[in-house]
């Protein structure tokens, strides 16, 4: 295949230490519930603080090894998705670092109010580690496919919201949080997904990274969907449209500096998550830019349907998340902006 | 055990009548607010802070301190009451109740008063959260306890019960429940809007230690918390049988008390019979 990757490209993949994602055969397929568990299990090893607390999912959810290692910190509770949250903020005002985790329809799907209350107004240090996020859950159907999980908690003060976009960095998130004091929710995912991200990739909170170099769009993306958007890019690419690929990993705070670089710089912005397009991502990167700096944008994402049972790549697509609808938005949002 | 000298008892209830009347000032310079609840608990909120506790008002960040939650922080104004006269703030600061930049807010907040040691208000929510805070000190060897104030209304709460297996599995015996158990909410009384009896049977089956006593007697109270510390190996409730409006003749038992203020002048009637129970208490004991 011939090199199609401009310097700019290289530059920032190679800053980034990303491994050469448009080789098929370097793309490792890794559930990101995967890298939860190998980063809970370090940051137990790094703070005696951090317990874990499940309702009933240990295995799927990736805290039996920590079970197996902390088993004294491990604390079953059952199919009790309020009880999660409000049982780790009491143990978080004691000063325990809890991460609760169930699948994310659940947690924080089915307890909303007390993370409003015990977790966000109340200011306690409990970290949600909601798995199975999207419709990558697949064959499970809708009822577990938490597509307005990142809405329903971006919109509470003092949250933290983080959706990482591969499993190496779903570790490096979740030892991130282990060591931020905050209400958080970590969002990841079910599936096998492509890790595009290095040991070495950096990654801090609330730092939006640019993947990819490119001055014709930005595409802002987060979770799975990055390499997505990154294959969707070099599509582009072909045709002779560089996009900036911005992987948004802390929804909340949101980087806005960068959200507003990556708009004044390619004049047209596509978002793209796994998630409703109402509320989720997207949204918040357009009340940003309605703000700040307004371009045409287009959003990339789940419109106003619930899930279905399929495979995870037969429901990205039949959403409209898959590469050739991020390639069809970025050229509508790259004529609206020549029309301008 | 058991055993209240003569002397302490008084000391306790007059405590549990300024209570009272920091509640009744509250509540009508607030002009909004809870009374029936907020009066019914002044005797356990007297007990608690006054007797029972490991507590410092100068040191609410004190780490081996008692926690106490109050689950229906709808009766928020017994517990600032308690507080004031406590030492936490000053007992004027009560007249701040509900008002524009207060630390005594509506409904507790922790942020705004970090002794409170929870915001509530939603209700169900403070066996939940006691129950992690007990398990946090059950980790970490301490012996401070965990004392959490519900309603009987709350009840109805589906995490409540999930809150209560949980303590249970965990053998939180360093963790006491009190309920007020005066029979209303606020659509009527308990009983016709969901039925909660057998409450303490309800308990038995979870593998509580129950307590029954009468809520507005402080000998009783103050014996129900001692039995209550002496239980090993499993949590432990005490059924508070109160009456609502306990302490002011024309709120008690009537549950359309349950959510408003008194106005100036039922204020003003309410504080003389304060008062005049004020000088009766201790008489006739010596």
């Amino acid at each position: 295949m011939p090199a199609v990757a401009s310097a700019g490209v290289s530059s920032a993949a190679d800053a980034m230490h990303l491994v050469d994602y448009a080789d098929p055969a370097a793309v490792k397929q890794v559930p990101t519930r995967n890298g939860f568990g190998t980063g809970l299990i370090e940051a137990g090893e790094r703070d005696a603080n951090v317990v874990a607390i499940c309702a009933d999912l240990s295995e799927s959810v990736r805290m039996e090894a920590f079970k197996k290692r902390f088993p004294d910190r491990y604390i079953a509770i059952g199919v009790a998705e309020q009880l999660l949250v409000a049982m780790a903020a009491g143990l978080a005002s004691a000063g325990k670092i809890p991460f609760i985790a169930s699948y994310a329809m659940f947690n924080p799907g089915r307890s909303w109010e007390q993370v409003r209350t015990t977790m966000a107004l109340n200011e306690t240090n409990v970290k949600i580690a909601g798995a199975h996020a999207g419709v990558s859950v697949g064959p499970d159907g809708a009822t577990h496919q938490a597509i307005e999980d990142i809405a329903i908690m971006r919109v509470i003060p003092k949250m933290i919201v983080v959706v990482p976009c591969d499993a190496n960095q779903t570790k490096k998130a979740t030892l991130a949080v282990a060591e931020t004091f905050g209400p958080t929710y970590l969002r990841f995912g079910r599936a096998e997904s492509a890790v595009i991200t290095t040991e070495d990739t950096p990654f801090e909170l609330g730092k939006a990274q640019t993947f990819r170099d490119g001055g014709d769009v930005a595409i802002v993306a987060c979770g799975i969907l990055v390499y997505t958007a990154l294959i969707a890019a070099d599509e582009l690419a072909k045709d002779g449209i560089q996009c900036r690929v911005v992987n948004n990993h802390t929804i909340k705070p949101m980087d806005e500096p960068a959200i507003v670089a990556a708009a004044a710089d390619c004049g047209a912005v596509v978002t793209v998550e796994e998630h409703q397009v109402a509320g989720g991502m997207g949204s918040r990167v357009a009340e940003i830019l309605a703000e700040k700096q307004p371009v045409p944008i287009e959003f990339i994402g789940v419109r106003d349907r619930f899930g279905q049972s399929g495979s995870p790549q037969e429901l990205i697509e039949e959403y409209g998340m898959g590469t050739s609808a991020i390639v069809a938005a970025a050229k509508r949002a790259l004529a609206r902006k020549r029309a301008r | 055990m058991g055993s209240l000298a003569p002397e302490r008892l008084t000391e306790l209830e007059a405590h549990a009548n300024d209570v009272r009347q920091g509640i009744i000032r509250s509540l009508v310079a607030a002009g909004s607010g809870h009374s029936a609840g907020s009066l019914d608990m002044a005797d356990v909120f007297a007990a608690l802070y006054f007797h029972v506790m490991r507590h410092d008002p100068k040191r609410p960040d004190w780490a081996e301190r008692d926690r106490l939650l109050l689950s229906c922080g709808h009766i928020a104004p017994v517990r600032y009451s308690a507080m004031a006269y406590a030492g936490y703030f000053p007992v004027e600061e009560l007249l701040t109740l509900r008002k524009f930049g207060t630390r005594l807010q509506g409904h507790p907040e922790r942020v705004s008063l970090p002794a409170l040691e929870t915001t509530s208000g939603p209700l169900g929510e403070g066996l939940a959260q006691g129950t992690g805070m007990a398990l946090a000190a059950k980790l970490d060897h301490a012996d401070w306890r965990v004392y959490v104030v519900t309603s009987d209304g709350e009840h109805q709460c589906g995490l409540h019960w999930e809150a209560m297996m949980t303590a249970a599995k965990f053998k939180l015996d360093n963790l006491t429940c009190i309920i007020d158990r005066n029979f209303i909410q606020i659509d009527g009384s308990t009983e016709d809007i969901m039925p909660l009896e057998p409450l303490a049977g309800k308990y038995r089956a979870f593998n509580w230690h129950v307590i029954e006593c009468d809520g507005n007697d402080m000998t009783a109270l103050v014996a129900a918390f001692d039995e209550a510390k002496s239980v090993k190996g499993k949590p432990q409730v005490i059924v508070a049988n109160t009456v609502p409006g306990k302490g002011v003749s024309f709120m008690e038992g009537d549950y359309l008390w349950h959510g408003k203020p008194p106005k100036k002048d039922e204020a003003d009637v309410a504080l003389r019979e304060l008062l005049a129970a004020r000088e009766k208490i201790g008489a006739g004991r010596g």
